[in-house]
């Protein structure tokens, strides 16, 4: 159970009292958001049979990875970062990198280095790789705070971007890595869906208990301290650069590993899956769902994609129309949302 | 002025060639618990302390007057080492306080900066956590967690709510409270009163009062509030244009005209 949500409470006090609780309807905003989303979810899930919610399941696990991650540096430290995706992008290559078909690369004509590594000899070093970036990275950011880490972080995402794009002995650029590893275990190869399923939701209740751990301890408190009043906590015995730093290299081990799990899910990636507009979009997911409350990035998430996914079979709107479509509603949606409800879907506090 | 500054300053450790009290070591014979000497603060070209030199002994209650512009607070914030200093000394316990600012609260030195700066998202319980949570010994930080409780009932009260739930003055007494549960041998104060009615104001300056006798913690408090503030002090420093232009006790402060002075500015021409 996620005790950081009002939700839980609320559904608490529906459950002893009914009449009770919807004649006070302060509140109970959060318990409607919860059950509109999850029943939308169960309901996309009915409508579109087994195989494509498997799909979107998958598609959820690994953005609700990340928005769980972000959140921990936006949400509850207060560093509002834009280049999470680069940090996801540097799993996503270490993976491919590493477990990329050796057999099937010597085929091509542009070599990039083949090593034919399971998948989980691979993934700990790409989330390993990630946090080391994320330290180099993370001491010269630490000097920034407010706007101006706004705008340092999107350099980073620029560059992240433009190293994949541009490091062709090491990532073939834009043609992209194909024949990326599937998940063994021992002789069992995890390549159904069903399965890699599985594995994304094993890794993401990992990130949830790992973020959990974090928030609910005094080193979360710390943190906490720190979104609210930086220069202040400096004179309680803290190092606020110490605290900043260490968050931000766990969330992008984080990042890492979903990036990991998303190369060996799709098999092939190329740097469009890591161009600053999902960066913003995960941004979006986090401060969609509340800042400071992981139930509320997994809501977040969950809701991005089925709107995200749903979309795709909108009756009303011609086929060439539904891509651009979706991100306009998108668009719209957040602008509705940072109108009417700026602490997000299940947050308390406002950007 | 702000209660920290941009960056952690490192103290000069030079000590100003020919100053008068002897290349700026400590001047009280081992009576002062913390002491300032010659301490000069520059931001740029604008001189905020010139040469200041000040002292606080063990159990006094200490207040830092005058006019707004004067560099009360960059007193404590030269202490704090939040402060550009650019000569001079701060002793601490006869030895130099070198520490760096998130070390000073260990050495015995708890700061309750100006505007309060409580974590209005934390809870009472939470926020008061905060001024201890560097120690790892959790019986040791709910035992200060009772005794500050007990000092202060209406924390005690209202311990599970949230900080930003509380009037200005029941703020101040978290902020004090946070302050004490690091335990310190001294509790600086800046401008505590700040923004307070005048009852309330009151009422703060009784607990810092209650503080120094019950816990014998030293206080070295600055403040604008003349009136209220000499009630308590034992001594008071007043400082005009970055200088002390008279020290002594409250009854020293009232018989001269200095206060009428600095506040119409007319101190520095003397």
């Amino acid at each position: 159970m996620l005790p950081d949500s009002h939700a839980y409470r609320e559904l608490g006090r529906l459950a002893r009292n009914p009449r009770e609780f919807f004649r006070s309807s302060k509140g109970s905003v959060e318990l409607w958001v919860n059950l509109l989303v999850i029943t939308w979810a169960l309901a996309f899930m009915l409508w579109q049979g087994a195989g494509f919610a498997i799909t979107v399941a998958t598609i959820f696990a690994i953005w609700a990875i990340l928005a769980v991650s972000l959140n921990l540096v936006v949400g509850f430290t207060g560093l509002l970062s834009v280049g999470h995706i680069g940090f996801f992008g540097i799993g996503a290559y270490a993976t491919a990198i590493l477990t990329s078909d050796p057999a099937y690369e010597q085929l091509r004509t542009e070599a990039i280095p083949t090593f034919g590594w399971p998948f989980f000899a691979a993934l700990p070093i790409s989330i390993v790789l990630a946090g080391l970036v994320a330290l180099v990275v993370g001491v010269v950011f630490n000097r920034f705070r407010d706007d101006i880490f706004v705008l340092v972080s999107f350099g980073f995402a620029i560059i992240a971007f433009s190293v994949f794009l541009n490091w062709r002995g090491l990532t073939r650029g834009a043609f992209g890595i194909h024949e990326i590893g599937k998940p063994q275990l021992g002789g069992w190869v995890l390549d159904s869906e069903t399965e890699f399923l599985a594995l994304a939701l094993f890794f993401l209740a990992l990130a949830v208990l790992i973020s959990w751990l974090i928030v609910s301890s005094s080193f979360g408190r710390v943190l906490t301290a720190i979104r609210e009043d930086e220069k202040a906590i400096e004179v309680f015995g803290y190092r606020v650069v110490h605290y900043k730093l260490a968050v931000w290299v766990i969330s992008a081990m984080m990042a890492g590993l979903a990036g990991g799990l998303f190369s060996s899910w799709t098999s092939f990636i190329d740097p469009n899956s890591f161009i600053l507009l999902e960066s913003i979009l995960l941004i979006s997911i986090v401060i969609l769902g509340g800042l400071a409350t992981i139930w509320g990035s997994l809501l977040g998430a969950m809701a991005f994609v089925l709107l995200e996914e749903g979309m795709r079979f909108l009756p009303f709107l011609p086929n060439e129309f539904i891509g651009q479509a979706r991100q306009i509603v998108l668009g719209i949606l957040l602008v509705l949302l940072m109108l009417f409800r700026p602490q997000g879907l299940v947050g308390r506090y406002k950007l | 002025m702000e209660a920290s500054g941009e960056t952690t300053t490192e103290r000069s450790t030079r000590s100003r060639p020919g100053s008068s009290s002897g290349n700026g070591a400590p001047t009280t014979n081992g009576l002062a618990l913390l002491e300032l000497v010659d301490l000069s603060v520059h931001y740029g070209a604008v001189v905020a302390l010139d040469e200041v030199s000040l002292a606080v002994r063990k159990g006094e209650i200490v207040a830092v007057m005058g006019p707004n512009g004067a560099g009360k607070s960059t007193v404590l914030k030269a202490i704090m080492g939040l402060a550009p200093v650019v000569v001079g000394n701060v002793y601490w316990r006869q030895e130099l306080l070198a520490a760096a600012t998130h070390e000073i609260v260990k050495e015995g030195i708890a700061f309750v900066p100006q505007g309060r700066r409580v974590f209005t998202h934390l809870t009472i319980e939470e926020n008061l956590e905060m001024g201890c949570l560097y120690l790892n010994d959790k019986a040791e930080r709910a035992r200060r967690m009772s005794s500050i409780m007990e000092l202060f009932p209406i924390l005690n009260q209202k311990r599970r709510d949230l900080a930003s739930q509380m009037s200005g003055g029941q703020q101040q007494m978290l902020a004090l409270g946070r302050g004490l549960m690091a335990d310190p041998e001294v509790l600086l104060l800046d401008e505590p009163t700040l923004g307070l009615s005048p009852k309330v104001v009151k009422e703060v300056f009784r607990k810092v009062s209650e503080i120094n006798e019950r816990l014998s913690t030293t206080i070295f408090v600055v403040e604008h509030n003349i009136k209220g503030v000499l009630d308590i002090v034992d001594r008071a420093y007043v400082l005009d244009m970055g200088r002390v232009v008279h020290d002594g006790t409250p009854h020293s402060v009232r018989e001269t005209d200095i206060l009428t002075q600095v506040f119409l500015g007319k101190a520095s021409e003397r």
